[in-house]
């Protein structure tokens, strides 16, 4: 991928230092679509990115000439439709290419291929159960109706249930009462599945559905994603839920590949950014941010640089943005606690592929379509449940879930003619491992998912030309999610929503006068949603509004 | 008896679905796969191909063909010099369109003209007289367009001439040992080529051309993804956009050219000496501006159309599925009255958006008026707020760019 132009001249201020309305701290997705929105109302952005290229967790990397690998994030469902055309995205270059197929080996040799045709897919169901045939129907049913219950909610602020903004956040977003009005409309069965979601297991809420182990095994995937569960814990429903809420072209759930892979998405998003006026500084560290008076000045970089600001916008998670980048002892000691004991267990890995030729699935050995989309090597909810044992004792799964994907089949930009590339998410990758380091066992993690693909797909192993592997370690390393947890907190339910990333502090103002977040750590979380960036935009117009 | 083109018997091994639809008697695929987006997105992002030899195609040679084709379409063929095509309609006296359709100059005196519907005892009427030898040649040649952003790389491997071709010019060129047609042409909006192959080798060119498509994402694509890429390419179909004028049964199922969004095939006709058929009353539409329409883009409020459906408990649909039906378009005004009409509507995946090809009163036809589109949610009629905008819609740079 091309590097992002940064911006030339600073705007120097009466003392010398540069001056911006508002500079955000971190380049990733949520970073550049607030910087966008900032700018788009007449705000001087700044965004200050500390790697080489934009995108945080969202970028493309060209490992192997040739090959576009995207290193960590790889697929795109959750954007919300207003950033598209608030921000203009298409003129940009925004383009998700839609994943025709879903494919999920049963374990046995056999399959389940699922596609854009509702009746073929009932029918593919119908082929392993008869009985899960039409619960497939229903499921989808059932399903889309809470995702449409809690959307509203999902899709704007929480409301100041504590009061912790006191007046100065009045006005912004709903209120108590709307919510209330909100849930009171939805529909009694509805709001007992969303509870039965949001509070059980994916395993649980499955077998009210599903029979076969194959057709359960498949719908749990999404339900551990990024998450230190196992689809039959509590909690495995909230995140089932979660990556259900994306609505690609009006489809519930569905997926894309963003052409270029996700970096290429963080490449439109900084070309609307800079359309509308921000300016991009890459490998510009920021090493704190700078107070007076109990108020925002500005940030301090790596290399001495203090840059002054009356917004400064932090994109990073949680643990950076209210323990690393200002001193813990400027914020009430009630949100450094909850933000201290936030969960940020990172489980997942990715392995990453340059291939010679496409694997071959042998009960389908002469046809590509089912390399369309998400290849979901995890067969049946026991299996996935088993690989999650293992983290629980502070190790890896020597049988681990993997979602893999041969994007280059969809995006044939993404590699040589006739060759592949491959994105591997692989679970169960604790963090902390117990009695060893990713270090030592970082290879020995890339044979175990390369064994189980050899598993699924014969001869795999002889189709690799370059493998990457990218532990937890690695990915906090490299994008700076703390313990590597991709959501930049975890999906657990008291760390959602009107606690996301504090009961304090989860309407994106802090409690540090002129310092925003704007991360995955705030309200409604992580994958590539760009709420959290939107809203903290919103927030801070609001606030100028109020005490221009 | 259904008929079936040249290439069927390959594409039908590829088709999962046996899902066709018929056109012009012949069996044509809505779609090849259960996911006709996948394959719209092979014409946007790498390539697809589609049979689309179901045209009628007529030879013209002879001294005074290229006079016939002066008097007979409404575009000036003298612009067209050999090694080049022209998109062009041809209307009836009443300057009312009858057909659209493509003419290659192969020569000075050799022209190949394809069009939707049969149309060979028209233009043998007007040739009387004439050194003219006219020719249906429908069933000697079958026609598959190869389209989108890797098509050239693709047919490069095959004929290096395709390299050379800028937009709307075509050569011929030797794929699979077979002569055949490569032209810049097609109905995508987007860069592309079509082959005209003889009938007989249809089959061996196919093969070249998927066997040269691995790894370059080449797939097959149908009429479904055909339909969205059409209209965010502004390109009318007949019958849909308007009726065969000789066909029609009153004028209000009647387009002019200039109503068509073609009046820039007009260039010339008001102050120049080419007679041809429809030539007065179209000066006489200039002259007086008579136009009734005025065709544009509707690109429809994405918010309102999600507040509509959401506030009646449905999720808003994003379907590229073209409109059953014509829906009315009103005026902004409260209650407005009805200004015009669109005659295709579909969800384009490339902008996000809903889009249609519509018909507006002329003094409307400004980019950016705001009109309100006739649709229905939850068996209820209503309208959803939309503007007008220029075609194409969707109009990349590649289309037309030079080699």
């Amino acid at each position: 991928m091309t590097d992002t132009p940064t911006g030339s001249s600073d705007r120097r201020g009466a003392d010398g230092a540069a001056a911006y309305d508002a500079i955000v701290v971190g380049g990733g997705h949520n970073g550049l679509i607030n910087a966008a929105y900032l700018a788009k109302e007449g705000l001087r952005t700044l965004v200050l990115e500390r790697n080489p290229l934009v995108g945080g967790a969202a970028i493309t990397e060209e490992c192997l000439p040739g090959f576009s690998f995207t290193t960590f994030s790889y697929a795109l469902s959750l954007l919300r439709p207003e950033i598209i055309h608030e921000l203009d995205l298409v003129r940009h270059g925004f383009m998700p290419l839609m994943m025709p197929s879903s494919f999920h080996p049963t374990g046995d040799g056999d399959y389940l291929l699922l596609g854009d045709d509702h009746d073929q897919n009932v029918q593919e169901v119908r082929r392993h159960s008869r009985r899960d045939a039409d619960a497939y129907s229903r499921y989808h049913h059932d399903l889309d109706r809470v995702v449409q219950a809690v959307r509203p909610l999902f899709d704007s602020a929480p409301p100041d249930v504590f009061g912790s903004d006191g007046t100065a956040g009045a006005g912004f977003g709903p209120d108590l009462e709307w919510v209330r009005k909100h849930l009171g409309g939805v529909e009694r069965r509805v709001m007992h599945d969303v509870v039965r979601l949001l509070t059980g297991s994916a395993s649980d809420w499955l077998e009210d559905y599903f029979e076969h182990p194959a057709v359960a095994g498949y719908h749990a995937s999404s339900s551990i994603i990024g998450s230190k569960v196992g689809p039959m814990s509590p909690g495995s429903g909230l995140v089932l839920l979660f990556h259900k809420m994306g609505e690609h072209d009006g489809h519930l759930g569905s997926w894309a590949f963003h052409k270029g892979g996700n970096g290429g998405f963080t490449q439109v998003l900084a070309r609307a950014a800079q359309a509308f006026g921000a300016e991009v500084r890459l490998e510009a560290p920021v090493t704190a941010v700078l107070t007076a008076a109990g108020r925002v000045t500005g940030v301090a970089l790596e290399d001495g640089t203090e840059l002054r600001a009356p917004v400064v916008v932090s994109a990073l998670d949680p643990r950076r943005t209210f323990l690393e980048l200002v001193d813990p002892r400027e914020m009430p000691g009630e949100v450094v606690d909850d933000v201290r004991r936030m969960k940020f267990r990172g489980v997942s890995a990715k392995v990453n592929f340059a291939l010679d030729g496409l694997p071959t699935f042998p009960a389908l050995p002469d046809t590509v379509d089912h390399f369309g989309g998400f290849l979901n090597i995890g067969p049946t909810v026991e299996y996935v449940e088993r690989a999650f044992d293992a983290a629980k004792y502070g190790w890896y799964s020597e049988r681990p879930f993997i979602d893999a994907a041969v994007q280059s089949v969809v995006d044939p930009d993404m590699a040589p003619p006739g060759k592949h590339v491959m994105s591997c998410f692989v679970q169960y990758a604790p963090y902390q491992l117990r009695g060893s380091d990713w270090d030592t066992e970082r290879q020995r993690f890339g044979d175990t998912a390369q064994a189980v693909l050899e598993e699924h797909f014969p001869g795999f192993g002889d189709l690799v030309l370059h493998r990457e592997v990218v532990t937890p370690v690695d990915i906090e390393a490299r994008t700076g999610l703390t313990e590597g947890n991709i959501f930049a907190g975890e999906f657990l339910a008291p760390q959602m929503y009107l606690f996301r990333p504090s009961p304090a502090a989860s309407r994106y103002a802090t409690p540090l006068a002129g310092y925003y977040q704007c991360g995955s750590g705030t309200h409604p979380g992580g994958c590539v949603i760009g709420s959290p960036g939107r809203f903290a935009a919103q927030r801070v117009l609001h606030d100028l509004r109020r005490d221009p | 008896m259904i008929r079936t083109t040249p290439f069927h018997e390959r594409l039908s091994e590829l088709n999962t679905q046996g899902l066709y639809t018929h056109w012009q008697g012949f069996l044509s695929p809505l779609r090849y796969t259960h996911a006709p987006k996948h394959e719209y997105f092979a014409v946007r992002n790498s390539v697809g191909v589609f049979d689309t030899s179901p045209l009628f195609k007529y030879r013209l040679t002879g001294p005074d063909s290229s006079r016939l084709l002066e008097g007979a379409l409404t575009r000036d063929i003298r612009r067209c010099a050999p090694g080049q095509a022209q998109y062009t309609l041809w209307c009836d006296d009443g300057g009312f369109v009858m057909e659209d359709g493509v003419v290659f100059r192969h020569g000075e005196e050799e022209f190949l003209l394809t069009a939707a519907r049969p149309n060979l005892a028209w233009f043998a009427d007007l040739a009387q007289g004439l050194a003219v030898d006219l020719e249906d040649v429908s069933d000697d040649f079958g026609v598959l367009a190869v389209q989108g952003p890797r098509s050239r790389q693709v047919l490069e491997a095959l004929a290096p001439e395709v390299g050379a071709l800028g937009y709307f010019e075509h050569t011929s060129a030797k794929v699979a040992s077979s002569a055949v047609t490569l032209s810049r042409t097609g109905y995508t909006g987007d860069v592309g080529y079509e082959l005209t192959v003889p009938a007989a080798d249809a089959l061996d060119v196919l093969d070249a051309v998927l066997e040269a498509g691995q790894g370059h994402g080449l797939r097959p694509f149908g009429e479904e993804a055909l339909m969205v890429l059409r209209i965010e390419a502004g390109l009318p179909l007949i019958d849909v956009e308007w009726t065969n004028s000789r066909l029609a049964w009153s004028d209000a199922e009647r387009v002019t050219p200039t109503e068509l969004g073609m009046g820039w095939m007009l260039r010339g006709v008001p102050e120049g000496d080419r007679a041809f058929v429809g030539r007065d009353a179209l000066r006489r539409e200039a002259e007086q501006r008579s136009s009734r329409w005025t065709t544009v883009g509707i690109v429809v409020d994405w918010q309102h159309w999600d507040r509509l459906h959401r506030e009646a408990g449905l999720l808003p649909a994003k379907e590229a599925h073209p409109l059953p039906y014509e829906s009315a378009l009103y005026d902004a005004a409260a209650g407005g009255t009805q200004v015009g009409y669109m005659t295709s509507f579909t969800y384009s995946p490339v902008l996000q958006r809903h889009i249609g090809l519509a018909r507006v009163r002329p003094d409307l036809a400004q980019a950016g008026t705001e009109l309100h589109v006739e649709t229905v949610v939850n068996h209820t009629n209503t309208t959803v707020r939309a503007h007008t905008a220029r075609l194409p819609l969707f109009n990349p740079p590649r289309k037309t760019a030079r080699p």
